[in-house]
Formats: structure tokens, C-alpha cells, sequence
């Protein structure tokens, strides 16, 4: 159990830094969510055309040269961008920090796909000469380069790894941050995920071909979890990194605590490649709520993982049934409805969506519910509009991913 | 190609692996390596550029007579006169 702990155990979160297909920071992130204002464009990828995607616009040079971009690969790029806001958004000066006391802990659904298949493509010009094969390309793809490009671009020479996690990713970087500070392995942890999934055109040929890609004539309306005419998944890439620090550094340094990490959970359902697993996800947000030492009619805010699929859908809104009961105080939203499915950023950038409630007492809508599916009814459930509720003090963050990977993190609103 | 047209060839690719670094005042005798940010890695896209876009192989054992911009000039000369 994590609560009842000491300062120097009580890991808080003090910086945001994030890249989403509908802001390029929290606040402008959260206006997005409120406004309800979608981040899904139209567009064209190799040997499929024109398809839906979640983009995200921000300024790659604002924290790199040309060359780098050159060199490095979309995902590094977006986490050395994320890694960059969040540590100004914590007010920290690096300059005066012991770098070899700062880990690097990013989940990532895969990488190395977008390389792979570019080097691929490069090489089919000249009839598959592996002669033409980039230098680049180790470097770009071993599995731990999104991490690794944040110490290049930062000079931290602590710990740095991805964690694959399939779509969970986000919320699983989160927790290695966290237990890597419980361990005194480090002093303060970015953690969070990173995804470049747009540039691999088999991420979105895989979706078609399990009949999960979702289609819709207006790119706004693609992404609809819990709707009854939803069609699949959005896919989208972006990146979201917290720093994470023990309430003691955080404290002395007089830092902004955007929420306190309280619990969380990672399970395996055990069960199937793709198909989630009701029973496993119970005992994941169970395994979390115990963790927090609360119960159900503590958490006030319910992010869905909902990725808009009929089956992932129905069964996550089964498992938030039965753990919350029919009638649960939390309101339930979803994020991906407006970015997509942001995949190993998605558990992140998801949560980050949900802070400023514990500020402004609103919780964002899942949008493009216009015909609830009955299977995924959920009471409290916030449609189409924002909603201003009494009291936002834990906020609890469902993720799932591929090879059923479930995971839940619980933040609570700070208080000494 | 003329020693000129080599010449503007090299600085066009140098300044697309390095678009970040003027070239305007490279000396043609001293080693690039010294004048501009240009690393090993730097080094192996341009074997693969003239690789891939004027078919020249060069061997590791020449990588050095590349070194300085008159060098690969003087190098690249008799394998891209025909080009």
C-alpha cells in the first residue's frame, strides 16, 4: 500500500510536458478537451492513402537543430520535447541538478517500426542492395532511442529505458518513475510515453486488417468509444513526460504539485493476443484501489482506455461496472474520442488531460457519443459536454494494451 | 562534371547532412572536421550519398583523401569527370 508513507516516500508530480494532436502544452490541451475540439486530420500514409490520424504541430526546433531531427527518429524527437516542457513547466534548472540522479523512463507501444519500414522502402530503389542501408539505422531503432534521445539532448546521464507496453505504455513508464524514485535509484524521473506510430503504414494496414481502423467522412467524428456505430481506432502519435520527485524535493524547492501518484496496478489477462480480459481488468483496478488504501466511492474522475473498439469497449465498461457498482459516484470520460489512440503515449497524455480537474472541478466529456451502445452504459458517464462536479480528489486512469497488458494509476489531489 | 561543379556537388550534400552550419567560409585545405560540426556518422552520409545519387564507391582505406574540401575534390575528379 502506498498511502500513509513519509515525505521522502510520497512520489508527486511537478512538471507536464506534452505533445498532443490538439495542444502543444497542458493548457492548451485542456482548453481543447473542454472546448471539445478534436485533433484527427486527414492523412496520407505509404501504400494506403489517405487515412485518419491524430498529428501533433509542434516546433521539433525549438529544442533541436536540423541535424538532429535528421539523425534521430519522430518519437525521439517528441520526447525530447515533452522531456524540454516538462522540466520548465517544474521550474527546474538543470544546470543545478546532479544529472547522473535524473532517470529517463518512457513507455512505448513499439519503436522502430517507422525506421524499419522507411530503410525498407529506401533500399527497394536500388532492387533490396542492402549496400544502400542506413548507418542510421541501429541507432534509430533499438528500443530504448526515445529515452536516449532525451540524455543526448538534455546531458542527464542517469538511468533511461523505454518500457514496451503495448498501449498501457504510458501508464507504465509512469510507474517505473515511480518506483525507480521509492527505490532511491534516482532523485527525480521523467516519466511518462512516446508514440510515432503515424509514419509506420503497417500500424494502421494491421488495424484494417483486423477490421479496427476506424473510417468516418468527417476526421472529427472518426474516434467515438462507447458509440454504437463506432468503427475502430484512431491511430495517433504524441508523447507525454511528468516529472516525478519525492514530496520532500518537491516541498523544499516550494514546487507546483500537480497531483500525488497514490496507486497503481499492472496485470496480464493471460487470455488472448488482441481480446481483453474482464476478469483480469477488475483485479488491475482492484489491485490499484487497494494500493491507495481507498475504495471505489473515492475516485471521483474515471478515465476510460475505450479506444473506440466494439469489443474493448464493452468489456472495459463490464469491469468499470462491477468494480464501481451500477451506480458509481466517479464520472467517467474518455480522451482518445478527441486525439485518437496516442498509443504508448495514450496512458499519459490521458492522465495529464484529467489534472486540471483537481483545479477546476470540470470533467471533460467523451465526444462523438451520439447513439450510447447499451453494453457500455456506465452511470455518471460525461457525454458530448463538459461537467462541473463537487469534488475532484483521485482521478483513476485505466490503460490497456495488446498481449493483454492492463494497467491503472491513481492520482490524488495533494495535500500535505 | 568540372573540378567546380564537384565542388559545388560536395558543399550541396555536406550542407544538407549539416544544415545547420554556415559553409559559406569553408577553407578548401583544412580538414572539414576542423571547420564544422561533421562526425564519423556525418562522414558515412556522404560515402552513402555519392553512393546512391553518382553510383562511387569509396573504399574505407581512401575515407582519409576525403578529408579536406579540395581533397575530395581531387579525389571525386577522374570517377565524376563522365557523370
Amino acid at each position: 500500500m502506498l498511502a500513509n508513507k513519509s515525505n521522502e516516500t510520497r512520489i508527486v508530480i511537478t512538471g507536464v510536458g506534452l505533445a498532443a494532436p490538439n495542444g502543444n502544452n497542458l493548457a492548451e490541451f485542456r482548453k481543447s478537451l473542454l472546448a471539445g475540439k478534436s485533433g484527427i486530420q486527414k492523412f496520407n500514409i505509404r501504400y494506403m492513402g489517405e487515412v485518419l490520424a491524430g498529428i501533433c504541430h509542434f516546433d521539433p526546433l525549438k529544442y533541436q537543430k536540423k541535424k538532429d531531427l535528421r539523425r534521430g527518429t519522430r518519437a525521439g524527437s517528441i520526447a525530447i520535447y515533452c522531456a524540454q516542457e516538462a522540466i520548465t513547466d517544474a521550474k527546474l534548472d538543470l544546470a543545478c541538478l546532479d544529472k547522473s540522479r535524473i532517470g529517463v523512463y518512457l513507455g512505448i507501444t513499439e519503436h522502430g517500426t517507422v525506421e524499419t519500414e522507411n530503410e525498407i522502402y529506401e533500399i527497394k530503389q536500388f532492387d533490396y542492395d542492402v549496400k544502400y542501408w542506413s548507418h542510421h539505422h541501429n541507432p534509430r531503432v533499438v528500443a530504448n532511442n526515445p529515452a536516449g534521445e532525451v540524455t543526448l539532448n538534455l546531458g542527464i546521464t542517469g538511468p533511461h529505458y523505454t518500457l514496451g507496453a503495448a498501449c498501457a505504455g504510458g501508464n507504465i513508464g509512469l510507474i517505473q518513475g515511480l518506483q525507480m524514485l521509492l527505490l532511491n535509484e534516482v532523485d527525480l524521473a521523467l516519466a511518462g510515453g512516446v508514440s510515432e506510430s503515424t509514419g509506420s503504414f503497417g500500424i494502421f494496414a494491421g488495424f484494417k486488417s483486423e477490421g479496427a481502423l476506424a473510417s468516418h467522412e468527417d476526421p472529427a467524428k472518426a474516434c467515438r468509444p462507447f458509440d454504437k456505430d463506432r468503427n475502430g481506432v484512431v491511430v495517433s502519435e504524441g508523447g507525454c513526460i511528468f516529472v516525478l520527485e519525492r514530496l520532500s524535493a518537491a516541498l523544499k524547492r516550494g514546487a507546483k504539485i500537480y497531483g500525488e501518484i497514490v496507486g497503481y496496478a499492472i496485470n496480464s489477462d493471460a487470455s488472448d493476443f488482441i481480446f481483453p480480459d474482464k476478469e483480469r481488468q477488475i483485479q488491475c483496478m482492484k489491485l490499484a484501489l487497494n494500493k491507495a488504501g481507498i475504495s471505489p466511492e473515492d475516485i471521483d474522475i474515471i478515465n476510460t482506455h475505450g479506444t473506440g473498439t466494439i469489443e474493448g469497449d464493452q468489456v472495459e465498461c463490464q469491469a468499470i461496472r462491477e468494480v464501481f457498482g451500477e451506480h458509481p459516484h466517479a464520472h467517467i470520460n474518455n480522451t482518445k474520442s478527441f486525439i485518437g489512440h496516442a498509443m504508448g503515449a495514450a496512458g499519459a497524455l490521458e492522465l495529464a488531460g484529467n489534472l486540471p480537474s483537481f483545479e477546476d472541478y470540470i470533467v471533460h466529456p467523451t465526444i462523438n457519443l451520439d447513439h450510447l451502445d447499451p453494453e457500455c452504459h456506465l452511470n455518471n458517464l460525461v457525454i458530448n459536454e463538459p461537467k462541473k462536479i463537487d469534488k475532484v480528489d483521485y482521478i483513476f486512469n485505466n490503460s490497456f494494451g495488446m498481449l493483454g497488458i492492463n494497467s491503472v494509476v491513481t492520482v490524488k489531489r495533494f495535500e500535505e | 562534371m568540372t573540378k567546380e561543379q564537384i565542388k559545388a556537388t560536395i558543399l550541396e550534400i555536406i550542407a544538407q547532412i549539416i544544415p545547420d552550419e554556415d559553409l559559406s567560409n569553408l577553407k578548401g585545405d583544412i580538414p572539414l572536421r576542423e571547420q564544422v560540426e561533421l562526425d564519423s556518422m556525418d562522414f558515412l552520409d556522404l560515402i552513402m550519398e555519392l553512393r546512391k545519387h553518382y553510383g562511387i564507391e569509396v573504399p574505407e582505406n581512401d575515407y582519409m583523401q576525403l578529408a579536406t574540401l579540395d581533397g575530395s575534390v581531387a579525389y571525386l575528379e577522374p570517377r565524376m569527370k563522365k557523370l
